[in-house]
């Protein structure tokens, strides 16, 4: 137990409510479940689902220096986005190769949105201050505060959002962005998520968050919407293959050796990290990350010891049943020989070594 | 949307419970052993329960297995002395009668008691549930 006051987003109350189980969550007072993390978990799979991640950190970066300051602290291409209205997936990486964080870049007509884990709002805030200097002309804004962020994530989704919008979804490719007015108050949205699914990430003003989470919930009742809490957040991630910060990255560790390779771009010009990232490309990598599916009924979990013949080779970082797929799954760091598809290793699970194959990432890739 | 709201757990008045969150249901010197309705729904889905063989004698406080969820593992501890006369093998293949039915289906071992003072020290229901709300 802690003593600091946990920080509650502005729908707190409505979790509540609804009985969900609350969590400290990097300071935060979360729903980590409502009903069941199964039920939550399938009906993003199979529906719909909501969850308040309003806790997560929005920066704006503006001015005339804006595009060549993102550029210089994110290990992406800025360029990819040649127009207002979309975004990417990106790092902010130290000069040594270990990761600050991960986050998603929007851009927008005249700034950019800069949305970054919970955890590491202070840190990153310090982050770009610090790497500030030498830009001119150059806002950062932490609107963290101000901002509601909802996800809304499942194959019914986009049927959903529709209902509730004017925009032509249908036609609206991932990670676009786009704005929209509800009632009457304003949203703008990215084809985003964290759940292997189709789905939106919402952003609104704190004083309308409880107001738009009610409206998601009255239309999507017909659609068979379920409030679901990070306990799915987490379950849904894993089984998609992706990252969680904390887990698969941290400062001592790159996104190349958690296989983010399609969001580092080497040969974009100066960035933070670049050389560091550079080497490891050369002289290969030391840990590289892997997916696992053991043949057991007790769960891999984070931490526990991966070994050949008895002799550790890595760590598990993230582990679950996989709720979709049927089976249990882990994501582990091993030393790179043994990352091989079809390589047989053992999970130490209480003092019993289970078989274990390295599988492909991501364990569930959906088909709608 | 959630059907209730803040949902009532029970705690049938006939049991015992411990601190550690398991129940007892005697008959004569056999005592049924499993979770209360507090822990399987801070444990959430259950997907896994690891128990011992019978025939196993363990003594009171000793851990006697396992319970996993999609979020967290557990150990369970004996309420009282005794050794194993039965174990519920059904949980095996259907870890999620703990969630559903933590009092019948989802019980877990029954023991022969070696000790019937070890009961004296057990919570009433009603200490129990002020245990667990506190």
């Amino acid at each position: 137990m802690t003593t600091m006051q946990l920080k509650e987003t502005a729908l707190a109350s409505t979790h509540k409510k609804m009985g969900a189980r609350m969590v400290d969550f990097a300071g935060w007072n979360m729903p980590v479940q409502y009903k069941s993390i199964i039920s939550e978990h399938m009906a993003v799979r199979n529906k719909v689902g909501l969850f308040d991640v309003s806790h997560m950190g929005e920066f704006l970066v503006s001015g005339q220096d804006a595009h060549n300051f993102v550029q210089y602290v994110i290990a992406n291409d800025v360029n990819k986005l040649k127009s207002p209205n979309c975004a990417l997936y990106t790092q902010f990486v130290k000069p040594d190769g270990g990761t600050i964080d991960d986050l998603i870049v929007y851009r927008r007509e005249h700034d950019f949105l800069l949305v970054v884990n919970a955890s590491n709002i202070e840190k990153d805030w310090q982050w770009l201050q610090k790497h500030s200097n030498s830009f001119k002309d150059l806002k950062l804004t932490d609107i963290s505060d101000r901002t509601g962020l909802l996800a809304l994530q499942g194959p019914k989704a986009q049927e959903l959002l529709s209902k509730i919008t004017s925009t032509d979804l249908a036609n609206m490719p991932s990670f676009a962005y786009d704005k929209a007015k509800v009632n009457n108050f304003d949203i703008s949205f990215g084809r985003t998520g964290y759940t292997g699914e189709d789905g939106f990430e919402i952003f609104v003003d704190v004083d309308h968050l409880d107001k738009l989470w009610q409206i998601l919930f009255d239309v999507g009742n017909n659609f068979g919407i379920e409030a679901c809490g990070l306990g799915a957040r987490d379950t849904l991630r894993l089984e998609a293959g992706l990252p969680l910060y904390g887990h698969e990255l941290d400062e001592s560790t790159s996104p190349l050796e958690a296989g983010l390779d399609f969001s580092v771009k080497l040969d974009k010009g100066e960035f933070l990290g670049k050389d560091a990232l550079y080497k490891q490309k050369e002289l290969g990598l030391t840990k590289k990350l892997i997916g696992l599916r053991t043949e057991s009924q007790a769960l891999p979990r984070a931490g526990y010891e991966v070994n050949i013949d008895g002799t550790k080779i890595g760590t598990i970082t993230s582990g679950s049943q996989g709720i979709f797929v049927g089976y249990p799954i882990a994501f582990a760091y091993v030393e790179p020989k043994y990352a091989k598809l079809g390589q047989i290793l053992n999970v130490t699970i209480r003092n019993n070594d289970v078989k274990a194959e390295v599988i492909k990432r991501p364990f569930y890739k959906r088909c709608h | 949307m959630a059907d209730s709201p803040s949902k009532t757990l029970s705690y049938p008045e006939e049991l015992k419970y411990v601190k550690t969150h398991e129940y007892v249901r005697v008959e004569n010197d056999t005592a049924t052993i499993g979770i209360t309705a507090f822990a399987a729904d801070q444990l959430g889905d259950v997907t896994y329960v690891e128990l011992p063989k019978a025939g196993t004698k363990l003594n009171k406080e000793d851990k006697f297995g396992v319970i996993e969820s999609v979020k967290s593992v557990s150990d369970l501890y004996m309420p009282a002395t005794g050794e194993i006369v039965a174990v519920n093998d059904r949980l095996l293949s259907e870890p999620e009668l703990v969630n559903l039915d933590c009092y019948g289906t989802g019980w877990m071992l029954k023991i022969k008691l070696s000790n019937t003072n070890d009961l004296q020290d057990m919570l009433s229901a009603k200490a129990y549930k002020e245990f667990v709300v506190e």
